[in-house]
């Protein structure tokens, strides 16, 4: 064999790999960017719903002013917060606070039969598991972006184009799922 | 690095495979028919546009005919915000597009997926299931249903339904072309040896392609189950979940549900047709799903 055609045997596959290696790690950062703006979303999805939810328990709640002024804290200070650190503070405490909330809107049957309660109970633990699912999509692709920026040989591929490692998302609020009583559909309870 | 995606690239040749076998036998009734009838070509030609005709309302309406079989309707966030927002919340752990949510309005608690690619899917529950389940439930049965979308399991199951309904229709008309058509024409000309023999294989062929409609049944195989039920724990991270689901599901079928459906069947998450049969170790043999206290058991040693 000519040793050329072997040297374009290897060009070949060299600019063959670069390319697959290149539109993969573009593939990868567009779906950590999307799980990230999905978590923003929801995060204000539920930050919409607060102001929602403590006119509905105001009237039966009148000796638990504290949990409801937490959750209106916790929300005032999303709006402020300008870091992505502070506005995960923000999310965590308001997470706990909602927590408590349902906890102890088991002690108002009145509260708990009520159709406009019930609704709004769905939607926050349907937005709480979305931001567990969604945190988790961007862990997982964070941490093959970072296999790929340094495994060799990928890695000098990702050097080469500027890509980075990424940081992972650190906060799970996802306990919120496990409160008692939670199932809206009235089914089995385990 | 990641098994699962040489298993969705392998379950793709299978498909290809698969759909060239049915072209093949399409394309055998037709030249078969073709010489019986006095012109082989014309029946070629008729089998192969019948195939590609039939092939493309399948690829893109096999979703609605599955649906429609099935009786399930879709149903939007404010109908059923409890089952949308588990399946809404599942599409942010697949990184998938949202699949479209339907529900059938029967008792008997059972689940099926049915689309051509992640974009265009759907997922169905009767109402029985969300009445027995509760959250984690649910949701590993949906996780479940999204895995089958995610590994391209359905598009095969989806199609191949529709391709293998069409060949025993096609097989049905033969067999009264030949009883009734066949016989006046036959009368007018001289019945030639080739024409008793084109007889003879059409006759085998409409006995063959029902059995064929059955082979479906393996192609969407017990290790599709397995690989779903185990990309479904990745997804929810509680394999515990879709473990008591199964166990659940499976002692609730009955026998002739409504659900029950021979093309359908395989698509089921569950095995409508078991019924208690489920312990019988030589039903199991032909079924299309592995035993439930298998899945049960890989499930739980996750």
């Amino acid at each position: 064999m000519d040793p050329i055609h072997v040297l374009a045997a290897i060009v070949v596959f060299v600019l063959a790999f670069t390319v697959y290696t290149y539109n993969r790690l573009v593939g990868l950062r567009n779906m950590a960017d999307t799980a990230l703006a999905n978590i923003d979303t929801l995060l204000q999805k539920r930050f919409d719903l607060v102001p929602n939810l403590i006119d509905t328990v105001k009237a039966y709640m009148k000796h638990e002013q504290e949990v409801l002024e937490t959750v209106t804290k916790a929300r005032t200070e999303y709006l402020n917060s300008s870091s992505m650190k502070e506005n995960a503070a923000a999310d965590e405490k308001a997470a706990r606070a909602i927590k408590t909330l349902f906890a102890v809107s088991e002690n108002y049957p009145e509260l708990k039969a009520s159709q406009n309660f019930m609704m709004l109970q769905e939607e926050l633990v349907g937005i709480e598991n979305k931001l567990a699912y969604a945190r988790q999509r961007y862990n997982r692709t964070v941490m093959i972006i970072n296999m790929v920026v340094q495994k060799f040989p990928t890695n000098i591929i990702a050097r080469l184009f500027n890509f980075e490692t990424r940081e992972f998302f650190a906060v799970e609020s996802g306990d919120i799922r496990n409160v008692p009583g939670i199932e809206m559909q009235g089914g089995a309870k385990s | 690095m990641d098994p699962i995606y040489g298993r969705i690239a392998s379950n793709k040749r299978k498909t290809f495979f698969l759909f060239l076998l049915y072209a093949v036998l399409f394309i055998a009734i037709g030249y078969f028919g073709g010489i019986y009838l006095g012109d082989p070509y014309a029946g070629i030609i008729l089998a192969v546009v019948v195939f590609i005709i039939i092939f493309l309302i399948s690829y893109f309406g096999g979703q609605s005919a599955v649906t429609a079989m099935a009786g399930a309707k879709e149903v939007s966030k404010q109908q059923e915000p409890f089952l949308y927002n588990t399946v809404e919340g599942l599409s942010y752990a697949t990184g998938k597009p949202m699949p479209k949510v339907y529900i059938i309005e029967t008792d008997v608690p059972n689940a099926f997926a049915a689309g051509r690619n992640p974009k265009n899917a759907v997922v169905a529950v009767t109402r029985g299931l969300m009445k027995r389940l509760n959250r984690q439930e649910l949701e590993g049965v949906l996780a479940h249903e999204m895995a089958h979308i995610n590994n391209y399991d359905v598009l095969l199951a989806t199609v191949a339904v529709v391709l293998a309904g069409t060949i025993v229709f096609f097989a049905a008309v033969v067999r009264r072309m030949v009883f009734f058509g066949g016989l006046g024409r036959g009368g007018g000309r001289k019945s030639g040896q080739g024409q008793i023999i084109a007889l003879v294989v059409l006759i085998v062929l409409a006995i063959l392609a029902p059995i064929f409609a059955q082979l479906l049944r393996f192609a969407i195989s017990r290790q599709r189950e397995y690989l779903a039920d185990a990309t479904a724990a990745d997804f929810t991270g509680y394999p515990e979940g879709l473990a008591s689901a199964l166990e659940k599901i499976t002692n609730s079928q009955v026998k002739d549900s409504p659900i029950e459906n021979n093309a359908l069947n395989g698509l089921y998450i569950v095995n409508p047709a078991i019924g208690a049969r489920q312990t019988n170790r030589a039903s199991a043999l032909f079924s299309t799903h592995p035993p439930a206290e298998e899945r049960v058991k890989r499930l739980r040693a996750m």
